[in-house]
């Protein structure tokens, strides 16, 4: 299959480890990756903060560089930014008044999946260890992330990948479906609500005894972990691609301390 | 103002009353955020009922065809208000019942209290009610020499305490019970000076002073869960029983209702009192529902009257992304599951429509430029549990949005210098729109990691952005972006069966 790669304007410039991340995986499947190289954001910092007109040609550039018939399906590491790509971008077209935009929108964003969607539903993987060689032998929580889980019903696709990860000693995160107080620039308009929701999020991840918390997206993942560095915690972040793409041979390097689990992590 | 009807009214005509925020959310949600009781209470509060709700929503096999159901009629109703609204009004004035149309909350309280003052009384005891809330009755009547008492055993706390609500459903939520006890020795005559505050010898003390009022009482307002067009009924759903006491003792009974709480027929109530009590307190049927049609003669109240009350519904009707807010049946779910109502309770909405569908509601119903309700849609995070939460499936997120480019716009040309959020928003959509700009500013990438110094991570920001900065690091960019490192450095899969080692290479420090 040829899969067009949708980095993600965060990912690209600030985590570019996650898309490469899902390159390996998908490459290790056989598959062939293409990058889009017109490609910058989905828009959606825009959409939510009320900016329309400014996110119009946000939006009309993914779809440009989307639209081709030169692959298959597109990827994205990020429910939110695939949501956007679905939900978003018809829908501002439209508000808009551009009916054209809006159907070439429909059709990329028909085309368009979050990584954990195309890896279960798509691609058959139900076993991470034995299909994608994948080895990561850390104490590590999950958190799933507001827009994965209600926009595009992710359910527990993400999790069940984790958790079939060889090494891996994956601890529930209580109360998982509260939001971690990110919301875009709500962190920056209402940051006193915004840090009370991260407090509460932070303090269950720590409760958990992990030395890591895994997501599926990358915003999330930079706000709970400048949240954890803050607060002086050796708790880091990391996407969930990373966590697929480690093997026994190549395993995925985290910045800072992090325990290996006893006994399992002979390097 | 005049009563008297002088031709059709210009639209939009926006709501007056408790409707506003008086000072920005931001603001308001920093102070509720310091009262630590408040927390602490709120976050028991919406916890349990929260999972309350989960347990007797999932008994239902049909619970989403039960939303799928409210939500249609709901949709039906907005779509065909005005005839619907005439066949009431025909019912019930057919009934013996008398039909006041109020346009906003100065309307809806002259004919309230001229009706009051007609029967020459200068007390009403009165059912829980929202649109009264609204229109700031009981202030107004007290203006007038009239006094209101709150019979519902929250309501009367905030009451006696004169505070205000901050729940919907439980409008003392912010209270625990040894403050109840504190405010029932101060306010109410009578009291035992030994009262405790086991929560059974309250609510001993209440009905003592309440039973008194009931029995004396000849007039009582109330409000109106629903109103059946096909029949005249009005309908009253409660826990306590105090508004069926209301409903039935006194003479005189004056309903005051939101024109939106119409359904088309009595068939129609099956699927709401399916939803409502499981969405609001959890349960699978409340204890008293109250349904009356007209006047009997001998039995219950004698004068029966409806104010019907537009106050910026028709303005809110007219927005068609945001009418579906007046699907609302009052429930609270959405308040009960908000991360952000939970955190900072129903003071800092301002308006009586606190959490989500008060962030959605309000502003609709008075237009976004009303002192400080367009900081309201901006009140959420989008986390969606509103909208799952839902009974008739108001999308509280999208209309969120909505308003929020309705605020945006509204602003556009007014301003003589762009504030930093327009100015950055400006600039990121040149630098988002092509892939070629983010990618010659990404290569700015090591100055970014210049800025965060040896201990990789940026802690200062200036400006709008140093809300980010206050709770939260930012950690130190990458030295090349994705989009470099592909153009530079990707050969495809190797034979190995996959570039690994490379994914982290240059990364790290």
């Amino acid at each position: 299959m040829k899969i067009a790669l949708f980095a993600t304007c965060i990912v690209d410039a600030m985590y570019p480890a996650t898309a490469k991340a899902t390159v390996a995986i998908l490459e290790r499947l056989g598959h062939e990756v293409v990058f889009p190289g017109g490609q910058a954001c989905c828009g959606q910092m825009h959409v939510n903060s009320g900016y329309f007109k400014e996110a119009v040609p946000v939006i009309a550039n993914h779809v440009a560089a989307f639209e081709s018939d030169d692959y298959d399906v597109a990827v994205a590491p990020s429910g939110s930014c695939v949501a956007s790509v679905k939900h978003q971008h018809p829908m501002i077209a439209r508000s808009c008044g551009d009916r054209a935009l809006e159907k070439r929108a429909a059709a990329v964003g028909a085309k368009t999946y979050e990584l954990s969607e195309l890896l279960v539903d798509v691609l058959g993987i139900t076993d991470a260890g034995s299909q994608l060689g994948s080895w990561f032998p850390h104490r590590v929580t999950y958190h799933p992330s507001c827009h994965g889980m209600r926009l595009l019903r992710l359910g527990d696709r993400q999790q069940r990948l984790l958790n079939t990860v060889r090494g891996i000693d994956l601890i529930p995160l209580p109360e998982p479906d509260q939001c971690c107080g990110f919301g875009g620039t709500f962190s920056m308009k209402n940051a006193d609500v915004s840090s009370a929701m991260l407090e509460d999020k932070a303090a269950n991840i720590t409760a958990t005894g992990a030395s890591l918390c895994s997501g599926g997206d990358a915003s999330c993942l930079m706000h709970i972990g400048g949240g954890l560095s803050r607060q002086g915690s050796s708790i880091r972040t990391l996407h969930f691609a990373e966590i697929l793409a480690s093997t026994e041979q190549h395993p995925a390097q985290i910045a800072g301390e992090v325990q290996l689990l006893s006994g399992k992590a002979a390097q | 103002m005049s009563q008297t009807f002088l031709g059709m009214p210009l639209l939009p005509v926006f709501g007056t009353g408790n409707l506003h925020a008086s000072e920005s959310f931001p603001k308001a949600a920093h102070r509720e955020l310091g009262n630590a009781q408040l927390r602490a209470n709120l976050g028991h509060a919406t916890h349990t009922i929260r999972d309350k709700r989960l347990q007797v929503v999932s008994e239902l096999p049909d619970w989403e065809q039960l939303r799928d159901a409210g939500s249609a009629i709901k949709e039906s109703v907005m779509a065909r208000l005005p005839e619907l609204l005439e066949q009431f009004e025909k019912n019930f004035t057919a009934r013996g019942g008398v039909i006041h149309w109020a346009r906003d909350a100065d309307e809806a309280n002259e004919i309230v209290a001229g009706l009051i003052r007609e029967t020459g009384e200068t007390e009403a005891v009165k059912v829980k009610s929202m649109a009264t809330q609204e229109i700031g009755l009981n202030e107004y009547l007290e203006e007038q020499g009239i006094t209101a008492l709150e019979t519902d055993l929250a309501e009367l706390i905030v009451q006696l305490d004169h505070d205000k609500p901050s729940h919907i459903l439980v409008p003392a939520i912010h209270k625990n019970r040894s403050q109840v006890r504190d405010i029932f020795l101060r306010e109410m005559p009578g009291a035992d000076p030994a009262l405790t505050d086991d929560p059974a010898k309250l609510a001993a003390a209440a009905r003592t002073h309440l039973r008194r009022k009931f029995l004396t009482a000849k007039v009582a307002v109330s409000g109106a869960n629903f109103a059946l067009a096909d029949s005249g009924t009005l309908a009253v759903v409660e826990s306590e029983g105090n508004g069926r006491m209301c409903l039935t003792l006194p003479e005189s009974l004056i309903t005051v209702m939101g024109i939106e709480k119409l359904l088309p027929t009595w068939q129609d109530l099956e699927v709401f009192m399916q939803l409502l009590p499981r969405s609001s307190t959890g349960e699978r049927m409340n204890p008293y529902t109250s349904l009356w049609t007209g006047v009997t003669e001998g039995d219950g109240p004698q004068n029966m009257h409806l104010v019907l009350l537009d106050n910026g519904r028709s303005a809110a009707l007219a927005d068609e992304m945001g009418r579906s807010a007046l699907h609302c049946i009052r429930c609270s779910a959405c308040m009960n599951v908000c991360p952000v109502y939970e955190r900072t309770g129903g003071h800092a909405y301002g308006s009586t429509y606190p959490g989500p569908i008060g962030a959605i509601l309000s502003p609709l119903m008075t237009g976004i430029q009303a002192e400080e309700n367009n900081s309201l849609p901006y009140a959420s995070s989008l986390c969606g549990a509103c909208y799952d939460a839902c009974p008739v499936k108001i999308n509280i997120p999208d209309i969120l949005v909505h308003l929020r480019g309705v605020d945006v716009d509204s602003k556009r040309g007014k301003k003589k210098i762009p504030t930093q959020m327009d100015a950055g928003m400006k600039a990121a959509s040149w630098a988002l729109s092509s892939g070629k700009r983010l990618g010659l500013l990404e290569k700015g990438l090591p100055l970014g990691r210049l800025a965060a110094g040896p201990d990789k991570k940026i802690t200062k920001l200036p400006g709008i952005a140093a809300g980010w900065t206050q709770s939260r690091d930012i950690p130190a960019p990458p030295p090349q972006s994705f989009r470099t490192w592909w153009a530079k450095e990707h050969r495809g899969p190797d034979a190995d069966g996959g570039p690994m080692p490379s994914h982290n290479k240059g990364d790290q420090p």
